[in-house]
């Protein structure tokens, strides 16, 4: 017989991650080598100065030190949350509460916790980051977790194990793949953190992202920035290596149970795991409160001054204007990243599915992840360097903004509609090719339909993370056509009470917008599958 | 017809499939028999064209090289189903249909007709996660059915089913196949299933076809010793080894179905090693002097415990001869 294959052929699904993979070249790898240029553009003296320099480790050491601290706390508080959703009944309100965190703007969550904790410093911070990031560990653990098979469980107990030590002996080693993928992500995140540091940390805390961008935009130091950005971004790649490593552990791991079978009211020692979780959930609550009762301290005043331009005009847009300008341009990035993460996920499925050798389906996974972790800053940075060279003015154009937030977005809209993708039975579209389907037919019936609400999900959630992106756009975006979070953000350096109430009120109008969103994401959200 | 001709598909350096032959006559049903692992499903899927091997596919005499599965118009029914679980019943039969292009008054009818052939009329709007496990293989079994494949492919239909449901399902997949005219290749580790479902068995082992016939022929004389075992022989042995019971009833390889021996007033004497519980009787594993370790059955009433003293007498009916047939004794039991 001759050679054939079904779907698509694997020549034709590169060509698909040509696309995404170009644009990550032209957006993102260029700019961050140019950065790298830059950093040894006179020669490697000027990075081997900063390199040698104590203050660079000083901030190198507190950059890890939060990040681990945040991730840390984060991982803690995230493991009764992921045991309510896993394995008791009626999770959907914690399901939401946990998620409205994690997709809030930098900018919002900066200015809660400001209002919470007025003197700022470093267990501010912490706690500001692992704020966010609970919900990454909640739901990544929570969606294994309620795989499950409790029947291990209850052979360990049989055997004679406590419910702690079968915990401690069958459960958490099941779950630790998705602790480690989980936690990589974190501190990744945390690590790159920019906008809750700049607005808790100030001069004070400084970490490699925050310097990164200090010394660019007030002390000028571009060779200084770069050396700092190569830094940061090696450490990258080391940490998105260990989650790339961690993450085939775990999807391999997928054999399990659904979820109705796993699902019951907690007995014994379980409450306490419950109680843990549902405080968890309450502590989430409260900084969000604070901030709305916090915008209302002056009665409608903040609410009111959205329609100027701030105390003695400290803005060149109204607020409304920049809310505009918000709702603008994240539309135009979602649209962006979803027609890039889509091609993305079906030429990473149909390599997957090929005989192509895993590593290289590895490799372009990863690459389409490094956004996600390299420092939106340096990204920012980088762009200002070198999109002089493109045709066109695109270095001042306003598309600037959407195609930086668009590299955020993507690897989100990936990592939600990949694992559904690649959730689909092959043996399902192997009935429908034997019923007469093609190859693109297969595509239409079965993928299409089985993943349709999980793209509208992932473009939901790409269009709340790009209304609060910040530090790119903040790099980016010129003042007369700032976004919401940007405005925030200059309203809060800004002396004026005026202004402090209005940020305020901005923060809690995008936080609604957002919760909306966030709801609906978790209406469309296909049960147990997806990383986020 | 379908004919397969020096097919072979490699893993690699694993040979799943080695050289095999067949032919499948219009409306006639074949069953690929063997025990798991031993590349049935994998030829099964490669006349699919779900895999790529070497040697030639054929439908009447076309090579089916180059063509890709959804243009072969060959049926699949997969051993769970593999229901499209966003379509109800009625879509999941009508999907063919729909690929074919077919008017939709005419599949409509066609889907009703179809469930009322495999007992499941008015179910249509039913989804399909509400299903049992014996209505979802036929709702399986509608869907394949209903663009009029050439041949219909099952693999493992009936596996996933408890004892009772298989039996039951086991029989009125049969009927459907004989109703429809179908032409079928069935693959099984069951022989009970291949013999109620199929016309000619091919019994398979380690990638190779060993024996090819009717489920009478394979039953009455299997091909070798391997085979013999797999089709239920305790014990296969020397037709001389018997003359303890006295004149041996065959000469050559023989084997001994467990019926072959049972408890009675006998001249071989042993004792009962273990005892396993049948529907309708109890089969014994006996130390029999002169014989060895050997099957054999009692009435469930008063049935030895293990460690009894039993005597066995031989039902030349449980004796089957094993090896090559010649072709003249063939010609004989055709001629008798």
């Amino acid at each position: 017989m001759a050679q054939h294959r079904r779907g698509l052929r694997p020549a034709a699904a590169l060509a698909f991650a040509a696309v995404p993979l170009g644009f990550l070249a032209v957006f993102f790898a260029w700019p961050v080598a140019a950065i790298v240029r830059l950093g040894f553009g006179s020669g490697a003296a000027g990075v081997l100065r900063v390199l040698g320099e104590g203050a660079t480790w000083r901030l190198v050491g507190f950059t890890l030190a939060q990040a681990a601290a945040s991730t840390a706390v984060a991982v803690l508080a995230g493991l009764p949350v992921a045991f309510l959703l896993a394995r008791v009944p009626g999770s959907a309100l914690v399901r939401v509460a946990v998620l409205v965190p994690f997709v809030l703007p930098t900018v919002v969550v900066g200015l809660a916790f400001k209002a919470l904790l007025p003197d700022g410093g470093v267990v501010a911070i912490v706690l500001a980051n692992a704020f966010f990031n609970v919900a990454v560990v909640a739901r990544t653990v929570g969606g294994l977790w309620a795989h499950v098979d409790r029947r291990a469980e209850d052979a360990a107990r049989a055997l004679g194990a406590s419910r702690w030590r079968a915990f401690t002996s069958v459960t958490l080693p099941a779950l630790t793949p998705a602790l480690g993928s989980a936690a990589a992500v974190v501190f990744l995140f945390c690590a790159t953190s920019f906008g809750v540091v700049l607005l808790l940390g100030g001069a004070r805390h400084r970490t490699l992202e925050t310097e990164i961008y200090l010394r660019t935009v007030e002390l000028l130091d571009l060779p200084g920035a770069a050396a700092l950005s190569l830094v940061q971004f090696l450490a990258v790649v080391g940490v998105l290596v260990v989650g790339a490593v961690a993450r085939r552990r775990r999807e391999n791991a997928l054999s399990l149970r659904g979820q109705a079978e796993t699902v019951r009211r907690p007995r014994g020692g379980e409450w306490v795991a419950a109680g843990l979780g549902y405080a968890v959930v309450v502590l989430l609550v409260v900084p969000i409160v604070t901030l709305v009762v916090r915008s209302f301290a002056g009665g409608t005043a903040g609410y009111e001054a959205l329609a100027g331009t701030g105390f003695r005009g400290s803005l060149q847009v109204t607020g409304l204007e920049a809310a505009l300008n918000s709702v603008r341009v994240a539309t135009d990035a979602t649209l962006l990243a979803l027609v890039l993460g889509v091609l993305a996920s079906v030429a990473l499925v149909t390599l997957g599915r090929s005989r192509v050798r895993p590593g290289v389906v590895e490799a372009v996974d990863t690459a389409l992840m490094l956004p996600l972790g390299v420092s939106a800053v340096t990204v920012g940075f980088g762009y200002l360097v070198t999109l002089d060279a493109l045709p066109g003015d695109l270095r001042t154009s306003a598309a600037l903004v959407p195609l930086a937030q668009a590299l955020v977005v993507t690897p989100l809209v990936v990592r939600t509609l990949l694992p559904v993708l690649r959730s689909v039975d092959e043996r399902l579209r192997q009935a429908a090719a034997t019923l007469g389907a093609g190859p693109w037919r297969v595509w239409r019936e079965v993928d299409v339909p089985l993943a349709g609400r999980s793209l509208l999900a992932s473009a939901a959630f790409g269009y709340v993370v790009a209304l609060g992106e910040f530090g790119a756009t903040s790099f980016l975006v010129r003042p007369d056509t700032a976004t919401l979070p940007v405005v925030i953000g200059r309203l809060v350096a800004r002396p004026g009470e005026l202004n402090n109430q209005m940020a305020y009120a901005a923060c809690t109008l995008l936080m609604g917008v957002t919760v909306v969103i966030a709801l609906l994401v978790e209406r469309l959200r296909v049960r147990g599958v997806g990383e986020f | 017809m379908l004919a397969v001709s020096g097919l072979s598909v490699r893993y690699g350096t694993v040979a799943a499939v080695s050289d095999v032959d067949f032919e499948v006559p219009d409306g006639s049903v074949l069953a690929l028999l063997g025990p798991s692992g031993c590349g049935k499903s994998t030829l099964l899927r490669a006349v699919a064209g779900l895999e790529v091997g070497t040697g030639s596919v054929c439908w009447d005499g076309v090579d089916l090289s180059g063509v890709p599965v959804h243009r072969r118009g060959f049926g699949l029914v997969f051993q769970d189903g593999q229901l499209f679980p966003h379509r109800d019943v009625a879509g999941n039969v009508a999907f063919g249909l729909r690929m074919a292009g077919t008017p939709r008054a005419e599949r409509d009818a066609r889907v009703g007709e179809l469930l009322e052939l495999v007992g499941l009329g008015g179910h249509a709007a039913r989804r399909v996660g509400e299903l049992s496990g014996g209505e979802r293989q036929r709702v399986a079994l509608a869907r394949a059915l209903a663009p009029r494949p050439r041949v219909l492919l099952l693999d493992e239909p009936l596996s996933a089913l408890d004892r009772a449901l298989r039996e039951q399902l086991a029989v009125d997949l049969a009927r459907v196949l004989r109703v429809s005219g179908t032409t079928a290749l069935v693959v099984t580790h069951d022989h009970d299933e291949a013999f109620t479902l199929a016309d000619r068995v091919a019994v398979m082992r380690a990638g190779r076809v060993r024996q090819v016939g009717t489920p009478d022929e394979v039953w009455a004389h299997p091909v070798d010793d391997e085979t013999a075992r797999f089709l239920g022989c305790g014990r296969v042995l020397d037709a001389a080894e018997l003359a303890v019971f006295g004149d041996p009833p065959r000469r050559g390889r023989v084997g001994l179905r467990p019926s072959a021996l049972r408890v009675g007033p006998g001249p071989v004497h042993g004792e009962v090693t273990a005892r396993v519980h049948r529907r309708d009787h109890v089969l014994l594993v006996v130390a029999a002097e002169g014989l060895g370790r050997v099957d054999a059955v009692a009435g469930i009433a008063a049935a030895p415990q293990v460690g009894a003293r039993v005597s066995l007498v031989l039902d030349p009916g449980g004796v089957v001869p094993v090896g090559q047939p010649s072709r003249v004794s063939i010609r004989d039991r055709a001629i008798e």
